[in-house]
């Protein structure tokens, strides 16, 4: 959309900004809204056998515009010793990198934000902001429980980071390119032994790599069988616990909307991005399709990512590191090493 | 022939299966035909509350019903209450003889029997000690108030909720023992 409307329709770059600004807007918030009604209000709680919010609007449905009014109404509390300007920017920090994300994810031939040829690279340097987020979070609140909460979450996804740039890298050797658009392409035209019907997903090939993706996004996530950082039995809330009303709220939709960009980020690497099969990669139609496509993958992704979320207890300290750089690193390494062997033998 | 032992599923497999078959099993309770219908308000275990209730069970702690006739203002409820929220206060009256040509009794006539809801944790140590079948536990469970100290019911309210308490369990069979009546 926003690559052919600059090529059709000569506009300022004000206008451009405009434009941009408000689609990464709503492919942050909808999708953040989507999967908090969908998974969290609804699929948590028929796997519980209980209803969920029922009483806002229809089956709950406005129950979200009831909860974003609920936080905004809510008093912003700053602890008197907390460091005042950090402590409001954090959560700032946090959302942006979910924006910055986002923005790397092609939706359509002509429906991206930014097509950078080092595309996924840049996706995972900017999703490790949200760390530093987090840490300002934790470090600013003066509180024990958000310090605690905020070097877990950094010890955490520093060593979640390192296989998911692992996984990553197995897809990258086999679609050849960084660019997001080469590997939706690779994966487009690819063939199944010759059969080029649904192109090849790379999810056929990098089974070994989309499982490790996973576990890691679900890591980076703080999703809960590694929630360590908010274990709310442990660090009431961890580096949230300082935080109230609208700042919350930031974090709260930083948390869903980063489950929608990591799944759309998966979606593209692994199940073919927003191509449909059989369907010209360049057709204009895409642009419209592309985006539902994308949307859709994104769904299953995320129903992945909630499922385990609201199955597994929650992991110990040490379990959890050992998972990291005991099981997973070595995996993905050898991984690559197959995925190496096999290209150069292909 | 030793039996081949079924293959074990793993345990974290199996957890991910008992979430989903329990979102199946919410969404699409019904069977046959209507099996593809999603009709959750009827696979879910839990109610709606405010619009539709349950019946607690016969026996459930609900609340301390109070019968005043019963109550001879012995204080012994008081007494035993862990965290003191019975207030009673009674005073003596005569009453006619049982029998013609007998002397005039005094009975207690109780004035005043309030438990303070807001800190009674329904240890039932009241209705246990209580030796003239004065207090019951009913299953009425609607008496929320919205200010703290309304939750301090008096006798009128605690009697109201005498009409819920159920009867007496039958002992078991063999059992010289009479099945007590509850005053209603």
């Amino acid at each position: 959309m926003i690559g052919t409307m600059t090529t059709a329709i000569e506009m300022a770059y004000w206008q451009q900004t405009i434009l941009r600004s408000v689609g990464v807007l709503l492919a942050v918030l909808l999708p953040a809204g989507t999967l908090v009604y969908v998974f969290l209000f609804k699929m948590m709680s028929f796997m519980q056998s209980r209803l969920g919010p029922m009483e806002a609007g229809p089956y709950g449905s406005m129950q979200l515009l009831a909860e974003v009014g609920k936080w905004i109404q809510k008093e912003d509390i700053v602890p008197w010793r907390a460091d005042r300007r950090l402590f409001a920017i954090a959560p700032y920090v946090v959302v942006l990198s979910v924006f910055l994300i986002l923005a790397g994810v092609p939706f359509g031939p002509d429906a991206w934000f930014v097509n950078l040829d080092v595309g996924i690279f840049y996706i995972l340097a900017v999703s490790s902001i949200s760390v530093l987020g987090i840490l300002i979070a934790g470090w600013s609140s003066a509180n024990k429980y958000s310090l605690l909460g905020g070097l877990r979450a950094a010890g955490q996804l520093i060593a979640y980071e390192l296989p998911m740039v692992l996984a990553v890298v197995g897809v990258v050797i086999q679609a050849g390119t960084l660019n997001m658009q080469g590997i939706v392409a690779a994966q487009h035209d690819g063939e199944i032994f010759g059969w080029g019907g649904i192109g090849n997903p790379f999810i056929l090939t990098q089974i070994v790599g989309f499982f490790i993706f996973l576990v890691a996004v679900q890591a980076e996530l703080t999703q809960t069988p590694f929630d360590m950082p908010v274990a709310e039995s442990e660090l009431v809330s961890g580096y949230m616990t300082e935080y109230s009303g609208m700042r919350f709220l930031l974090f709260f939709i930083a948390e869903f909307a980063s489950a929608g960009a990591f799944a759309a980020v998966a979606a593209t690497l692994f199940l073919g991005g927003w191509a449909l099969p059989g369907v010209d990669l360049d057709a204009d139609v895409m642009n419209v399709l592309g985006p539902v496509v994308l949307l859709v993958k994104i769904m299953i992704v995320s129903f992945l990512v909630f499922w385990v979320r609201f199955t597994y207890p929650r992991f110990r300290e040490d379990q959890l590191q050992q998972l990291a750089w005991k099981f997973l690193i070595p995996l993905s390494l050898v991984n690559i090493l197959a995925t190496m062997a096999l290209k150069v033998a292909w | 022939m030793a039996k081949i032992p079924a293959p074990k599923v793993p345990g974290l497999v199996k957890g991910l299966g008992i979430t989903l078959k329990t979102m199946g099993r919410t969404m699409f309770p019904a069977r046959g035909i209507k099996t593809f219908i999603p009709a959750p308000s009827q696979g879910a275990a839990t109610v709606q509350y405010p619009h539709e209730k349950e019946t607690p069970a016969p026996r459930s702690r609900g609340v301390i019903a109070l019968k005043e006739d019963n109550c001879t203002v012995c204080m012994l409820c008081a007494r035993s209450c862990p965290d003191w929220c019975i207030y009673i206060e009674g005073h003596k009256e005569t009453a006619p003889p049982r029998r013609p040509g007998g002397k005039p009794r005094t009975v207690n006539k109780l004035d005043r029997f309030d438990i303070d809801y807001a800190l009674c944790m329904y240890c039932g140590i009241c209705v246990e000690v209580c030796p003239f079948d004065a207090l019951f536990w009913s299953p009425e469970y609607e008496y929320s108030e919205l200010r703290l100290a309304d939750l301090l019911h008096d006798k009128e309210r605690l009697g109201e909720w005498m009409q819920a308490v159920p009867d007496f369990e039958p002992y078991e069979a063999g059992s010289e023992q009479k099945v007590r009546k509850v005053p209603r």
